[in-house]
């Protein structure tokens, strides 16, 4: 199954109802499965003008209690980061897909590339927090795409899934569990005589429920500054602190709840750190090397953000040298090395072509030097 | 509370207290008729989820209508209330924003919906000019009118944006100004009912950045205006267009039948759920 179809039905899985998208290669495909296959559940796709009123309506539909997603690539999440902010800011769940392609500005559609990892991160204006996930392979684009929704739904925030044209239209066996073997989160949501008024619907550390509209609850829900009532307040300085504040930790606070990192491969003298399709890198040349008898190791972060930087800084103890691996000029490096710097010398190690996957021979040679 | 209390004030957000809006402006008015229909045709709040963007109409219902109210980013109101119109079906769907953020960063939102004919009520207060950020021009400001980002007059035409959501397919269209409130609250009642887009043009008075800068005066004053320069649609159907130079055709426009947009996705639904 190709990556992309994976994805919808991973949507389909967690119980999303509502999709709304535009066309965009290499992201086009989520958008037609889920055409064809939400209705068939009695979900709804829409495809809207624009990337912008895309995921505007995947907000609205999910304050009425709809599991809603949206797909696309680089250009489109330029598009809509202004109201993904709105997204977080309003505390409202959904699943946003970017099947990176080559960029920057409209560049290479079809050429995957890592190109927009930290974008989820600072892309949209001011102080905030993120999910993001990244596949690494059409079965992931399947378990991710469920993890994101059940992430989105735990803590009532926009979660990235950043996958890239390689995983997006690669075509692998994909495994798709009985419905009563995939483990689902729903959102909590208030019971009868709620009240916005007199209740908190917003701005708690570990989640507030979410007060749907339609219930009689007279949720008032702004992005500008609020307390935790939804009340607006944009004369106070004090307010704003409370307002950014409360929203990054609701998701700093349950880190240990969120990141994951693939460890099963990660000792060794040099430790190779990837994520998404360079991974499968990362992991063929483990396996040479190890062939070789080279002390060789990989680690894979599953999550991008919130950053596992934690796990990173354990990682990286004891290592003769961490090479990070990305399929871009090395924007998740910084961050690495931030962590891992300390306990390892720690390198980039950018692809020979970007836009194409690190050849094999190529990291092993590179190990070599660093090791030298 | 001691004294007397106005008739609309359940509708009203208990935790909002204050307007925002300064002395004169036409806000009042388009609230007012909005929750007089609503009480009328013997609706609760709860029939509603309310939907505006940025700018000063934007804050009639949120924060003041006790009901679902969602305040979005600027020029998306429409956008958002697909989504909750989807989600929603049941529920009537009203999007109350300005000119500036229906027409000008917004147009592409409002043009599509229309075409879809999706059943919801958006309400545009027109007041031809940016009033909370200080007066600049808009899309709806008159040619040649000097503000402060055409100063040396405005050298565009403005959209006859009751004309645009005809072309692009909304199935009910009607203008007003500020002058007729009771024409409003009518039409109000009707678009509400209405099954399909309803489109409501409201041509309001902003004293402080339009009436106050172009000397068309006070509140009042540019209320006059309105009054001497409206032409119902009845009679403007006669006229030349040379006789309806510069004046504001007013009245309930359009009114049709055509397939709405949620009922369509519903049959659709059904249809792949029959086939599946």
């Amino acid at each position: 199954m190709q990556g992309n179809v994976a994805c919808a039905e991973g949507a389909t899985a967690a119980g999303c109802s509502f999709m709304a998208g535009y066309p965009i290669t290499p992201a086009t495909e989520i958008a037609e499965r889920l055409a064809l296959r939400l209705p068939q559940v009695g979900g709804v796709f829409v495809q809207m003008e624009d990337e912008i009123s895309s995921i505007a309506s995947v907000i609205g539909a999910s304050w009425t209690g709809r599991k809603a997603m949206t797909a696309t690539s680089g250009p489109g999440i330029s598009l809509m980061l202004e109201n993904i902010g709105f997204g977080v800011g309003s505390e409202t769940p959904c699943v946003v897909v970017n099947v990176q392609r080559g960029a920057p500005t409209t560049g290479i559609p079809s050429v995957e590339m890592q190109g927009d990892v930290v974008q989820p991160r600072r892309g949209s204006h001011g102080e905030y927090e993120i999910i993001a996930l990244a596949p690494s392979s059409p079965q992931e684009m399947f378990d991710h795409t469920v993890k994101a929704f059940n992430l989105a739904e735990r803590f009532r925030t926009p979660v990235f899934l950043l996958a890239d044209a390689f995983v997006g239209h690669m075509r692998e066996e994909v495994a798709i569990p009985r419905p009563d073997e995939v483990e689902i989160v729903d959102r909590s949501v208030p019971g009868d005589g709620f009240d916005v008024e007199t209740h908190p619907g917003f701005l708690d550390e570990d989640v507030a429920p979410m007060p749907l509209f339609g219930r009689g609850f007279h949720t008032h829900v702004t992005s500008s500054c609020h307390d935790e009532y939804g009340r607006r307040n944009v004369t106070d300085a004090r307010a704003l602190d409370n307002f950014v504040r409360k929203l990054r930790n609701k998701v700093l606070k349950h880190q240990h709840e969120i990141v994951e990192v693939d460890e099963a491969e990660a000792d060794g003298d040099v430790l190779l750190v990837a994520y998404g399709s360079v991974h499968r890198c990362a992991e063929a040349a483990t396996h040479l090397a190890r062939e070789r008898g080279w002390s060789v190791g990989n680690c894979r972060l599953i999550t991008l953000w919130p950053f596992p930087g934690e796990e990173l800084r354990r990682l990286s103890q004891g290592r003769h040298a961490v090479v990070v691996m990305e399929n871009n000029m090395g924007q998740m490096y910084p961050y690495v090395k931030s962590e891992t710097g300390r306990n390892a010398e720690t390198l980039f190690l950018p692809p020979q072509v970007i836009g194409e996957l690190h050849d094999v021979e190529y990291i092993l040679d590179s190990i070599e030097k660093c090791t030298r | 509370m001691t004294g007397a209390e106005h008739p609309l004030d359940r509708y009203i957000r208990p935790s909002a207290r204050r307007t925002t809006n300064c002395p004169g402006c036409g806000n009042g008015i388009v609230a007012q008729a909005v929750l007089r229909a609503i009480d009328q045709l013997g609706m609760s709040m709860d029939d509603f989820v309310f939907v505006s963007g940025i700018g000063c109409s934007a804050w009639i219902p949120s924060p003041f209508f006790y009901a679902d109210v969602l305040h979005t980013t600027h020029g998306r109101p429409i956008a958002f209330a697909t989504g909750i119109k989807l989600g929603l079906p049941e529920k009537k769907v009203m999007v109350i924003s300005g000119d500036g953020d229906l027409t000008a960063i917004g147009g592409n939102h409002l043009i599509h919906a229309a075409r879809r004919n999706i059943d919801m009520v958006v309400v545009c207060i027109n007041n031809g000019i940016y009033g909370m950020t200080g007066g600049q021009m808009a899309p709806t400001t008159p040619r040649g009118l000097r503000t402060v980002t055409s100063p040396y007059g405005n050298i565009e035409d403005p959209f006859d944006i009751s004309g645009l959501a005809m072309a692009a397919g909304a199935s009910f269209v009607a203008r007003w100004t500020t002058y007729h409130a009771r024409n409003i609250t009518g039409t109000m009642k009707r678009a509400i009912q209405h099954r399909g887009f309803s489109f409501i043009e409201i041509v309001s008075q902003c004293p402080v950045q339009f009436g106050r800068r172009t000397g068309m005066g006070s509140a009042t004053d540019m209320m006059e205006h309105y009054k001497a320069d409206s032409i119902p649609a009845r009679r403007a159907a006669r006229m030349s267009a040379e006789e309806l130079e510069g004046k504001l055709v007013v009245g309930e426009l359009l009114d049709a039948d055509k397939p709405e947009f949620t009922r369509e996705m519903e049959r659709l639904i059904r249809m792949a759920q029959e086939a599946a």
